[in-house]
């Protein structure tokens, strides 16, 4: 499905590398988690893959499906089926979040030369996602994000992530700023979506969000560089012993 | 967000300058934007008044109307005071210098020169460029007795091209409701009465350079008349064309909404790519009485002229309400995304007791675009109140201004006024600017004024196109989402195609 090899990521506007040879590879239904130190490099993976500015890859390849990622405008990966959940979800005032969802999934459907999905099958789909999101018909009328609760942000973009159905899910750090129970919605909405087609990446500080949604795979980053893998037990490792340990024995 | 409630007497608020930026590429593709729709021209032959101004042009154009001495007299007065003004230029808006001696104050196709009895009669041409404008000139459905479809809005469209108009639809339909509608030059000869009464009773001949010189040559334009109690029963609507080359288009409206009655009128505007600049200084004047109500939209979108602002449309227009008597309302909406230069205040007079005046306003100025554009809030009468929420987006090079004035008169206790003032930002080159003027004279009535400049910002923008829009659906979007408090007051069809309108005046805008 994903297929990183030896990626090197530079900040565009200064001379400070980021990412120093990064090779991932995630198959279809398989969930890795990327955990990590602040500053490790986890985030900016993230956006390189789905396509911000600010970046130069000055090494390496991202592939979904074989077709070449990092070749394409942001949202032609979107509508290839690779997914961002945001850290910080962005607000956009007067932009009703039932506007701005059928707008994406038209814009995805027309760049996939799909038809428009009707105005009463949209209607239909997103109530029915909404519910099992605990998303009242309030939330879906206030404009993107704005005024939401940090649980109520988390809780659009797995919204947006059931709707859009997306081969690849990227979640960075989900559950930063979610209490115990929003942490549990938010999973059940991710567990939901597993299925054999669709893979995730979870980037994540904690071990906590791995206690609901159970990764395949962990992989720990450091200083730009993926420094060890291995399954869920690495995460409690982690989570026992801190970083220290494991950057000291790389180093 | 600033929520400042003021009620100091005379309190100027400094205007305010911001400058602020996105990035280079998104100025770079701003210059490749050039999407207007209308700038194809119709090739007709045409009879022009001698270029320039004189008394002689006055008389003429007053002739060509086959007016009484009355009016003769009352342009010929506007046409000697203009002379003694100045170009007023206390707005922020900077252009060469007009010489209005090198333009025509009367154009008319030819086949004009006769009026057409009926819109059968009008010269297929024009009727070929209205449609091509997308407005209908057309009531067949009606005149053979059929409905119109369910959910087909009708609208009884006026239609001025140059300096006449060519034709009005429904007239008879709306007669029977005894609603007058019909060319401002028509209606001088079959309603005079009513056009002595209230022709300059809400922007007199004296009021400023360009309502002055209007005065003196305006040509045509559009009548209205709803008697009292009648709720008008279709949208009315003008639709202005300039054609010609190096000719100024001089309208005049005229709506009288007489007691308890209401209508909604909208107004359109587009002209043809022309590399030299043409004026258009308009007057619309509304009266309404007792318990009337008048909704008056706009969608301005004459030629803005190209990137480097060769060409388009100067626009000094005069629009004002008078809610003569009690309880009269007025809700001006426009949405101005046209013109190289716009220099245009819709006022609400609220004289009568417990009236109510509102605006709503989106202005976009993109390349070298200049607009100077708000409104200004009299109140006389007591209780009255007014909302202004203006939207100014900026984009390219353009300056955007809103001056507004909110004047609550000391008679004009217990009134309110709140005022909603935002700009929005694309680029580093452009810039927004707001100039609220604000005077309370008396202790018991209340003024808000808040104000916000924000920018599209990267993150809204990649946030967006991380869910699979493109580029210019993202632009789109943010930016009708600041507008939509105006959006909303539009008349619905109206509302869609402004929408589609904000997304093509700022095509390419964001790179």
């Amino acid at each position: 499905m994903l297929e990183i090899k030896n990626l090197h990521v530079k900040l565009e506007e200064e001379d400070k590398q980021i990412l120093k040879g990064v090779t991932l590879s995630i198959g279809a239904g398989e969930v890795h988690a990327i955990m990590g130190p602040n500053g490790s490099g986890k985030s900016t993976l993230s956006y390189v893959l789905s396509g911000r500015d600010g970046y130069s890859v000055t090494d390496g390849s991202a592939t979904l499906d074989g077709a070449d990622l990092l070749a394409m405008e942001p949202e032609v990966r979107a509508a290839q089926g690779l997914f961002l959940a945001f850290q910080y979800p962005v607000e956009i005032p007067g932009v009703g979040n039932m506007t701005f969802l059928r707008t994406a999934l038209n814009a995805q459907r027309k760049t996939r030369g799909e038809p428009e999905i009707s105005a009463g099958d949209f209607l239909k789909l997103v109530r029915e996602k909404a519910k099992a999101l605990k998303i009242d018909a309030d939330m879906l009328k206030r404009p993107v994000n704005v005024g939401f609760s940090g649980g109520e942000k988390k809780r659009n973009e797995i919204l947006q992530m059931a709707m859009l159905e997306p081969k690849m899910c990227i979640l960075d750090e989900t559950d930063s700023g979610l209490d115990v129970d929003a942490m549990k919605l938010v999973s059940e909405g991710v567990n939901a979506l597993r299925s054999a087609g669709r893979s995730f990446l979870v980037i994540t500080h904690y071990q906590r969000l791995l206690d609901h949604i159970k990764p395949d795979v962990v992989h720990i980053m450091a200083a730009g560089r993926i420094i060890k893998t291995g399954g869920p037990e690495l995460a409690l490792e982690v989570e026992n012993n801190g970083y220290a340990d494991l950057l000291a024995e790389v180093q | 967000m600033a929520n400042i409630e003021l009620d100091l007497p005379q309190l100027d608020v400094p205007q305010l300058d911001v400058r602020d930026g996105v990035d280079r590429e998104t100025i770079e593709t701003v210059a490749a934007m050039g999407a207007y729709k209308y700038g194809w021209a119709t090739d007709i032959e045409m009879d022009y008044a001698p270029k320039g101004l004189s008394e002689d042009i006055v008389r003429l154009i007053s002739a060509k109307n086959g007016e009484p001495d009355w009016l003769l007299d009352w342009r010929l007065a506007a046409y000697r005071r203009w002379l003694g003004m100045e170009e007023p230029h206390w707005a922020m808006l900077t252009y060469p210098k007009i010489d209005y001696q090198d333009q025509y104050y009367y154009a008319t196709p030819r086949s004009m020169a006769v009026k057409p009895k009926s819109l059968d009669e009008v010269d297929p041409k024009l009727l070929a460029t209205y449609k091509k404008l997308g407005i209908p000139l057309k009531e067949q459905a009606l005149l053979a007795g059929v409905e119109a479809p369910e959910g087909e809005r009708r609208v009884a469209v006026d239609a001025v091209f140059d300096s006449v108009s060519v034709g009005t639809t429904f007239k008879a339909e709306l007669a029977k409701a005894g609603v007058i509608f019909c060319s401002i030059s028509e209606a001088v000869k079959e309603h005079p009465d009513l056009v002595r009464k209230y022709l300059g009773s809400v922007v007199p001949p004296t009021d400023n350079f360009f309502a002055t010189l209007n005065s003196a040559v305006f040509s045509d334009g559009s009548f209205v008349y709803i008697p009292p109690g009648t709720r008008c029963p279709m949208e009315l609507s003008t639709y202005f064309r300039i054609n010609a080359e190096n000719t100024g288009q001089f309208e005049r409206t005229l709506i009288i909404c007489d007691r308890g009655a209401y209508v909604s009128y909208l107004e359109g505007c587009t002209a043809p790519k022309r590399d030299t600049h043409q004026l258009h200084a308009a007057v619309v004047e509304l009266v309404i009485l007792e318990d009337a109500e008048v909704k008056y939209s706009t969608v301005q979108n004459w030629y803005p002229g190209d990137e480097e602002g060769r060409g388009g449309i100067y626009n000094f227009v005069t629009k004002r309400a008078d809610c003569r008597e009690a309880r009269a309302r007025v809700m001006w909406t426009q949405v101005e995304t046209g013109s190289a230069i716009t220099w245009k205040y819709p006022s609400c007079i609220l004289r009568g007791d417990d009236s109510q005046g509102e605006f709503y306003s989106i202005a976009i100025a993109n390349n070298a675009q200049q607009a100077d554009t708000g409104t200004k809030m009299i109140h006389l009468g007591k209780r009255t109140k007014s909302r202004i929420v203006s939207k100014g987006i900026s984009a390219g090079r353009a300056q955007n201004t809103y001056r507004g004035l909110v004047s609550m008169h000391p008679k004009a206790t217990d009134s309110r006024n709140y005022t909603q003032c935002d700009s929005l930002l694309i680029g580093d080159q452009c810039g927004a600017h707001t100039v609220p003027y604000i005077e309370v004279k008396n202790t018991s009535s209340r003024v808000e004024h808040e104000a916000t400049t924000s920018k599209v910002d990267e993150d809204q923008l990649f946030y967006c196109r991380s869910r699979g829009m493109s580029e210019e659906e993202a632009v789109a979007l943010v930016v009708n989402g600041f507008c939509r408090e105006v959006l909303q007051a539009l008349p619905m069809e109206f509302a869609m195609e402004a929408q589609s309108l904000v997304a093509i005046s700022l095509e390419g805008s964001v790179g």
